[in-house]
């Protein structure tokens, strides 16, 4: 593989330099051979690899859906070089095997790093502990643990999680969602909107309460929580103040809470059908600033690719969940970044240094410095387009942003050094 | 009009037209020849995902009436667990060339979806909790009869006051109703426990109430609504006892209303539950007219979503 010289990029927005790429790692530019292949960044903002805590790349088990070469292509292509791969797939990654099947699968797909997340219950049941350890001991390293899809509703399970996967410094990613108050037919924001169209209403409360009672777990067990997901401003409200106390909690948000409302549902497309809901406004604006503050961490997409004949029922029926690892860069930088709530130095943290750290990926989410490794995105800020679902490396079509204009900014990615996306 | 997915989609002219047709359609029914050749040559599909004996045979005689060719699908259970899509059924039903296609389904939207795939009109006839509309307009039709026998000539319903009670949350008819009659000019109120209250309303051009005794008295109609049996045990109110006691039109609530007030249920009635037998059978009662009105009122509407239209160009006989 021969050097690769990037020339004239403005590193995470603090200054223009050059980098070179040599054997997955970076070099000191001033030793460029003359073979060297360069790559013009001029006008470019060069970021860390992205690192997404939360896709659903949905093999094993519906590869018609997505697979990883077509998920880790798509990952490539919005500027990632990590995913973690939600344990939903069938079978459950809820054994060391599994675990081990999944990075495996990701290592052949080539495009970005597949680290497998691990189920926290059997099968997702939420009855009882999958194998935790064995999980964290085996090749795949697990250190993301959830039932993502499903909410641990027991309280005495959640416990237990926290505490036992604080041996291998894991973290318990938690999907919150009370299923007494949105059951599983819950499936628009509950208010006016839901009232009006005669859906089955999600009421804020539900993912709240839920975060709430596992900040207080999280304390008490001294073990890391991650909130999956965040879509309301009364659980903004619940980890401002976990972490005024100084609890381990982290929490995300997924790009279309920060751009999408709920009025999109009034005309029962199913493109917009995805769990938890979009929200009104108020929600939307919480979101954000939460998200510029840092009291949520970090954008995952919870990409969640669809068959389409899988979305094709009636709203209650379709399923749930929207494409986004293509647009997810596009989302907050026209949210966060053009508004000026989000330096390209904090769009790094929040995109790829601090979900690096709580997944404990040690090669992701490092600085653009010698030595380090080849992890890069190279970013247009200024570029738009209309996003063409048609376009994608997906192989599902559920996506929402069709038809939209939003930025059009990753240029290029290389995972350890190799180019793994460059825009033709 | 191109396709009548809710009550919403009618102007004040709109549903005058439809009223004033379906008085005409309702004369003819009372010939000994009731079939008009209007729809001659076109196609009306009943497309039921969920079973309806009353509202399928409602319009399978007011397409039949008008001379349309009616069929009807049923297409319960051809859902998600049959791995048909919702998509599917439709396209493949719209393919046989139909020209209307009048849909029922358990889920709220499905009729609108169905809208965006097909050329055919779309008639909802019912979706999920969603909305009812022809539900509703026959429901107006019956009460603009009874407010003309003693005000002739009546076009609006400004002034009169509608309670709609019961299980508000989950009622497709209460959503159209509500609607409909604000378009028609009158003030409703809905009276629910709060529990069966959909979420939002107090966004909706109405007044509510828990305390229906303090209302009833005011009311020149009372529409009474249907408690599923499924609300019973989902913990919306403690027993059917007590429903009844707050929210069952008994027949001492009966005696509260005024001369004149008129009584409108949907069906099927649970007698004794949310409708005492007094007030069921009682003079004031419009629950039977209401269900004569249904074949009227849609073969007006099919008439306006049809019969504006030429006839198809290649005749489609069965082939």
């Amino acid at each position: 593989m021969p050097d690769v010289l990037v020339t004239g990029a403005d590193l995470l927005g603090a200054g223009r330099a050059d980098l070179l790429l040599r054997d997955g790692r970076f070099a000191d530019p001033a030793t460029a051979g003359p073979g060297v292949k360069r790559v013009d960044a001029d006008g470019l903002v060069a970021l860390p690899g992205l690192v997404d805590l939360h896709t659903h790349l949905r093999e094993p088990g519906r590869e018609d859906a997505e697979t990883h070469a077509s998920g880790t292509e798509a990952a490539a292509r919005g500027g990632f070089t990590a995913v973690l791969a939600m344990a939903n797939t069938s079978p459950v990654t809820d054994t060391a095997e599994a675990a081990e099947h999944v990075a495996a699968l990701g290592r052949r797909a080539g495009y970005a790093q597949v680290v497998p997340v691990g189920a926290i219950s059997k099968g997702l049941a939420g009855a009882e502990l999958a194998e935790l350890g064995l999980m964290a001991r085996s090749s795949a390293a697990v250190r993301v643990f959830s039932d993502d899809g499903h909410c641990v509703t027991d309280a005495r399970l959640m416990r237990r999680a926290l505490e036992y996967v604080r041996a291998f410094d894991g973290v318990i990613a938690q999907h919150a969602q009370d299923p007494r108050l949105a059951g599983s037919d819950a499936c628009c924001h509950e208010g006016e909107l839901s009232g009006r169209l005669g859906l089955p209403g999600w009421p804020a409360v539900a993912e709240s309460t839920v975060v709430a009672r596992d900040v207080q777990l999280a304390e008490l067990t001294r073990s890391r929580l991650h909130v999956c997901h965040v879509s309301t401003a009364e659980t903004v409200d619940v980890l401002r103040w976990a972490k005024a106390r100084g609890i381990a909690v982290t929490a995300e948000v997924a790009p279309h809470h920060l751009l999408l409302t709920a009025d999109e549902v009034a005309g029962y497309d199913p493109t917009y059908k995805v769990n938890p809901p979009l929200r009104p406004d108020e929600h939307v604006a919480a979101l954000r600033g939460a998200l510029a503050d840092g009291t949520i961490d970090v954008v995952a997409t919870d990409h969640a690719p669809h068959a389409r004949h899988d979305k094709e029922h009636a709203f209650v029926d379709a399923a749930p969940g929207m494409v986004g690892l293509e647009t997810a860069l596009a989302v907050v930088l026209e949210t966060m970044v053009l508004p000026q709530r989000l330096t390209w130095h904090e769009v790094a943290e929040r995109m790829s240094v601090v979900p690096a750290g709580i997944a404990r990926l040690s090669g992701q989410g490092r600085p653009l410095a010698v030595g380090e490794p080849a992890n890069l995105t190279l970013v247009d800020p200024t570029a738009r387009a209309v996003v063409d679902r048609s376009a994608s490396a997906s192989l599902s079509r559920n996506n929402p942003w069709h038809g939209r204009e939003l930025p059009d900014p990753v240029v290029a990615a290389f995972w350890a050094g190799r180019a793994t996306y460059r825009r033709s | 009009m191109r396709h009548l997915l809710s009550a919403a989609d009618l102007t004040l002219a709109q549903t005058g037209e439809i009223l004033d047709l379906a008085e005409e359609m309702a004369s003819v029914q009372a010939r000994p020849v009731k079939k008009l050749p209007a729809l001659r040559g076109r196609t009306v599909v009943n497309l039921f995902f969920e079973d309806s004996t009353r509202t399928r045979s409602s319009f399978e005689l007011a397409g039949k009436w008008l001379s349309a060719d009616v069929i009807n699908v049923s297409a319960k259970g051809s859902s998600v667990s049959k791995g048909e899509s919702l998509r599917d059924t439709v396209l493949t039903v719209a393919a046989m060339g139909v020209d209307a296609l009048v849909i029922r389904h358990g889920s709220s939207g499905a009729p609108a979806q169905a809208a965006q795939w097909v050329d055919a009109h779309v008639l909802n006839a019912g979706d999920g909790t969603h909305e009812h509309p022809t539900q509703a307009l026959l429901d107006a039709f019956t009460l603009r009869r009874h407010f003309r026998s003693a005000e002739p000539g009546l076009d609006t319903f400004a002034g009169k006051q509608v309670v709609i009670a019961g299980d508000v949350t989950h009622s497709r008819v209460a959503r159209s109703n509500v609607l409909l009659l604000q378009t028609l000019g009158a003030d409703v109120t809905l009276v629910a426990p709060p529990t069966l209250m959909p979420s939002g309303v107090d966004r909706w051009p109405v007044r509510t109430s828990s305390d229906f005794d303090a209302v009833l008295p005011e009311a020149d109609a009372v529409m009474m609504l249907r408690v599923q049996r499924e609300r019973m045990s989902g913990g919306y109110f403690p027993t059917p006892r007590e429903y009844t006691v707050g929210y069952g039109l008994t027949r001492a609530r009966l005696a509260t209303m005024k001369p004149g007030s008129a009584i409108c249920h949907p069906g099927p009635m649970n007698r004794g539950l949310e409708i005492s037998a007094d007030a069921a059978d009682a003079a004031s009662s419009l629950i039977l007219d209401q269900v004569a009105a249904g074949v009227a009122v849609r073969m007006s509407v099919l008439y306006q979503l049809l019969g504006g239209e030429d006839a198809p160009a290649t005749p489609r006989g069965d082939v």
